[in-house]
This record gives structure tokens, C-alpha cells and sequence, in this order.
């Protein structure tokens, strides 16, 4: 059996459902429903509906990139640190709410979050101020971190451990304080591991119609949303086609950073 | 007190994970037919789940598609990380960063142009394309979790095999497969559960007749989700949860490690 005719399986499948597929929207996107080329499309994104549609994803997307590293660094330290020894433990346990499903889960904030829900019912308890989110663009970013958080914990812990420790304690040995050794070592060694749960989030977040239609109620409106709207009401394939190919200027710009920091080309993800 | 800190900074991320399914398993015994408030204790909906037919039939979809899509793509995902051994570094180089790009691409990007490619196919919207669109976006996870064990194989191993006069099929499932077998698993496991839990592209695949139990859920929200959602959840979630105690406490797992 010759190893090169096994590829054939793998390579058609992936010309068929992702190569081609891929050049259909660029297809769709530039043209018009005569078949002529356009860029009209594209050129929608700078209409005010659009434009402010994508700069609220960024905006949003980017604020939940940054909360999400900012609570997974710390507990992908612990967890490294913690020795575990089974990492398929570590995995499991940030795979495991996936198998609820994630609409209800993510409804379920809508119950903890409502103004006579649970979190407020524990404030008021409390004699604390209640939290009024739901239906804003806070109860959105609440949703990403609490959805995209483990695409952030797992790459970042797997770039840790893989730290060797001689490394750590050699700086240590020759006088470098913690904060030193954090900023000198350890944050640049993981820098892999940041670039992947960078994208991992900030993707998924900036191109999510779900999460906004959920806990943002529906006058808050995504570039998801407008994409989608395209799709699945309007029927405007070309013009939602067009949009796509804004949203994936992000992505290849994200891609190629991952290559650039990623030589091994193996990705820290899994 | 800096392991108090810690175990605190643990528990507190735990509990923002786990508070929404547990409040979903709270719910599923909830008497009320609102979430909004608590009207007793009840077991009444966990008996009208199996007299519901369309929640029944969105699960059987459900299992289905991510049994066969994640067995599919297994097999699919395994040989190419075969092949892939004996290609020129610069072709493998393509493959994987073609196999990165469903992984890397938003899945909203990925359903449009599965849903344009059906389209122009002309293929009826239903099983079959959600099928084909879960296996795409599954072998991913199956070369990304068998690759490494592959890289990690001695090939001389499998040149051993064959001196001693073993055919190509059986030395590869005797000596190469063994030792593929837990990340040809764990690669098994990640596509069922991505497929499980997919909604986005399955939203813009499936057919106007099928429901699988995300694209059902999503039509509900604006009704008002069936209570019987919850406990059709809560069991699934339960389910598994005991289903990896037993697996985690059986003695193959120190055979492995």
C-alpha cells in the first residue's frame, strides 16, 4: 500500500468542504447578483449601520480578549504549578460544561443576571447595589468570557508547563527577584501559548451572533448578527458574502501572526 | 496563604464556569413553566421529556450526527496523519495549514460557505449536509490530537514489523495503531463533543425539517425555552459526567500514564 495514495482521502476532502467553499464566498463577495465584479460589497462596511456594527464587535471582542487573559494567566500558573500530572484531567475539566449545551447555558446568565435573578437576589441579601447588565453591552462581554474562557486557559497552561523549570530557577540563582523572573522568563516563553488563546478568543468573540442575540436583547446588533440577518432573513448572499471577506482580513492577519510566533506549526491549542 | 489564594482564585473561576449549568439543573426541577421564579420541587418534566417527540427526535438527530460525523472524521483524520509521516516537509506543511484553517476561521465564515457550496451543489438541506459540514470541521481535532503520538513513533518499529514478514494492514494495527490508540481517542472525544455542542454552523446546514437540539433551543428562545430542555440537558450532563468517573477509575488509565 503506497502511503501517498492514503493522502487522497484527506486532501479531496478538504479541496471540497473547506478550499472551495472558502473561494465561494470570496466569489459571492465580489461580485453582484448579475455575476459582474464588484467591490460594492465590500465597500457596505463603511456604511454608518455596518461600520458601527463591526467597530462595537472589535470593541467588545477585544475588552473580553483582555478580561479573558487577564483571569486565565493567574490560573493557568496554578494549575502548572499544581503539578497535576494529568493534564488530560485539566483538559477535561474546561471540556466538560460543553456538554450542556452551550444556548442554554449561556440563557442560563439571562436567569442569573435578570434584576430579580439570583445574582441580585444574593446583592440585595447583602445590602449591596443591584447589578443591572442584562440586555447591555456588559452582560455581551460577560457571555464571550464566560464562552471563549477555556480556548484561553488551555493554551496558555500548555505553554507553561511545557516551561522547563531548570530555566526558572537558573534565573533565580543568579539573582533575579519573581517579578523579574516572571517578566524575563516565564511571560516570554508562553508567548506561543498568548498568541493562540489571543486568537482562539478574540475571534470566536468577534464574530459571534449568538451571544448578542442572547443576553444583548435585540437592538444590540454584531457584525455576526448583520451577517447573519444577510443569510438567513434578507437573502442577500453577495452582500453578506462581502462582509464575510471584512471578517477574514482579521482572521489572516491573526493566522500570520500565529505562524510568525508559532514555527513548530503545530499549534499550543490542543 | 498563598495556597488559600490560590484554591480561592480556583473556586472562584469554577464557580463562574459551573454556575449557569447548575443553575440549568436547578431549573429542571423547577414546578414553575417560567425560569423566573421557583415553584417547587418537581420530577414532572423529566417524565414529559420521553413523551415529547420533537425533543426526542432533535436528540436522536443530535447523537447521531456526532457519532457518525466524529467516527467519520476519525477514520478520515487517522489516515491523513499516516500519510502525512512519509510526504515532503513542504507538502505536509500545506495540509496542516490548510487543516488549521477550519480552526482558525470563524465558524460563522465556515457555515456561509458550506451553506453556499450546498447550494450551488444543489443538495437538499438536511441530515446529509449537517453531516458533511460536522465531519469538515472535526478532523481537525482528530490530526491535531493523533499528529503528535505519530511524530512521537519510532518508524523503525514498523520497518521491524514488516521484515518479520508482516503485511502492511497488520503491522500497522499491531505495532503502529497501539500506540496512536489514546490520541486517536481523545481526537474521537473532541469531535463528538464539538459536534455535540455546535450550533453556528449547523444553523446555516441544516434543512427546514431537521433540529438538532442547539438549532431547536435557538428556535425556542424567543417562545420561551420548554422546561423539558432543561432536563433533557441536565440527564445528558450527568450522563457523561458518570460516564468519565467510570472511565478515569478504570484500570486502562494507569496502563496509559
Amino acid at each position: 500500500m503506497n502511503k501517498k495514495t492514503l493522502a487522497f482521502p484527506y486532501v479531496f476532502w478538504s479541496a471540497a468542504f473547506i478550499v472551495i467553499p472558502l473561494c465561494m464566498v470570496f466569489y459571492y463577495g465580489l461580485t453582484d447578483d448579475t455575476g459582474a465584479f464588484t467591490f460594492a460589497n465590500i465597500a457596505t462596511i463603511a456604511t454608518a449601520e455596518h461600520s458601527k456594527a463591526l467597530l462595537l464587535s472589535i470593541e467588545l471582542s477585544l475588552i473580553s480578549t483582555v478580561i479573558c487573559f487577564l483571569l486565565a494567566y493567574p490560573l493557568a500558573m496554578i494549575l502548572s504549578a499544581m503539578k497535576v500530572g494529568q493534564h488530560s484531567f485539566i483538559v477535561l475539566i474546561f471540556i466538560l460544561p460543553m456538554w450542556m449545551n452551550f444556548l442554554l447555558r449561556t440563557l442560563a446568565w439571562q436567569t442569573l443576571l435578570e434584576k430579580t435573578g439570583v445574582i441580585n437576589s444574593i446583592l440585595a441579601f447583602l445590602h449591596l447595589p443591584a447589578l443591572e447588565i442584562i440586555n447591555t453591552p456588559a452582560a455581551i462581554i460577560l457571555g464571550m468570557v464566560y464562552n471563549f474562557l477555556p480556548f484561553m486557559v488551555l493554551p496558555l497552561y500548555n505553554a507553561l508547563v511545557k516551561i522547563d523549570e531548570n530555566v526558572v530557577n537558573a534565573a533565580r540563582d543568579l539573582g533575579a527577584n519573581k517579578v523579574q523572573t516572571f517578566l524575563r522568563i516565564t511571560l516570554p516563553l508562553s508567548v506561543p501559548g498568548i498568541i493562540s488563546g489571543v486568537t482562539m478568543v478574540f475571534i470566536p468573540a468577534l464574530t459571534t451572533f449568538v451571544i448578542s442575540t442572547l443576553l444583548g436583547g435585540s437592538k444590540i446588533l454584531l457584525i455576526g448578527n448583520v451577517i447573519e440577518q444577510e443569510f438567513t432573513q434578507t437573502g442577500n448572499w453577495h452582500l453578506g458574502s462581502g462582509l464575510s471577506i471584512v471578517l477574514m482580513i482579521f482572521i489572516i492577519v491573526n493566522m500570520v501572526a500565529e505562524a510568525f510566533f508559532d514555527k513548530d506549526g503545530e499549534g499550543t491549542a490542543l | 496563604m498563598r495556597s488559600i489564594l490560590r484554591k480561592c482564585y480556583i473556586f472562584l473561576i469554577f464557580l463562574f464556569l459551573y454556575a449557569p449549568i447548575l443553575t440549568l439543573i436547578v431549573l429542571s426541577f423547577n414546578a414553575s413553566r417560567t425560569r423566573a421564579k421557583w415553584g417547587g420541587f418537581t420530577l414532572k418534566w423529566y417524565v414529559s421529556m420521553f413523551q415529547n417527540r420533537a425533543i426526542l427526535q432533535a436528540l436522536s438527530n443530535t447523537l447521531l450526527i456526532a457519532l457518525l460525523s466524529a467516527f467519520i472524521a476519525t477514520v478520515i483524520g487517522t489516515i491523513a496523519c499516516i500519510s502525512m509521516q512519509a510526504m515532503k516537509r513542504r507538502n505536509r506543511a500545506v495540509i496542516m495549514g490548510i487543516t488549521n484553517i477550519p480552526m482558525l476561521n470563524a465558524d460563522i465564515v465556515t457555515g456561509i460557505s458550506l451553506m453556499l457550496l450546498f447550494i450551488t451543489l444543489g443538495l437538499r438541506f438536511g441530515f446529509l449536509t449537517i453531516l458533511l459540514s460536522h465531519i469538515t470541521f472535526n478532523i481537525p481535532y482528530v490530526i491535531l490530537s493523533v499528529m503528535p503520538r505519530m511524530k512521537q513513533l519510532n518508524p523503525s518499529v514498523y520497518e521491524a514489523a514488516l521484515d518479520l514478514g508482516a503485511s502492511h494492514i497488520r503491522a500497522f494495527f499491531k505495532v503502529v495503531f497501539p500506540d496512536i490508540l489514546p490520541g486517536v481517542l481523545s481526537g474521537f472525544l473532541m469531535a463528538f463533543t464539538m459536534s455535540l455542542d455546535d450550533f453556528i454552523i449547523t444553523h446555516f446546514t441544516k434543512g427546514p425539517g431537521i433540529d438538532t437540539l442547539s438549532t431547536k433551543i435557538y428556535t425556542e428562545v424567543k417562545k420561551g425555552i420548554k422546561p423539558e430542555m432543561y432536563s433533557l440537558s441536565t440527564l445528558i450532563f450527568v450522563t457523561v459526567l458518570i460516564l468519565l468517573f467510570l472511565v478515569n477509575h478504570s484500570p486502562s488509565e494507569h496502563k496509559q500514564s
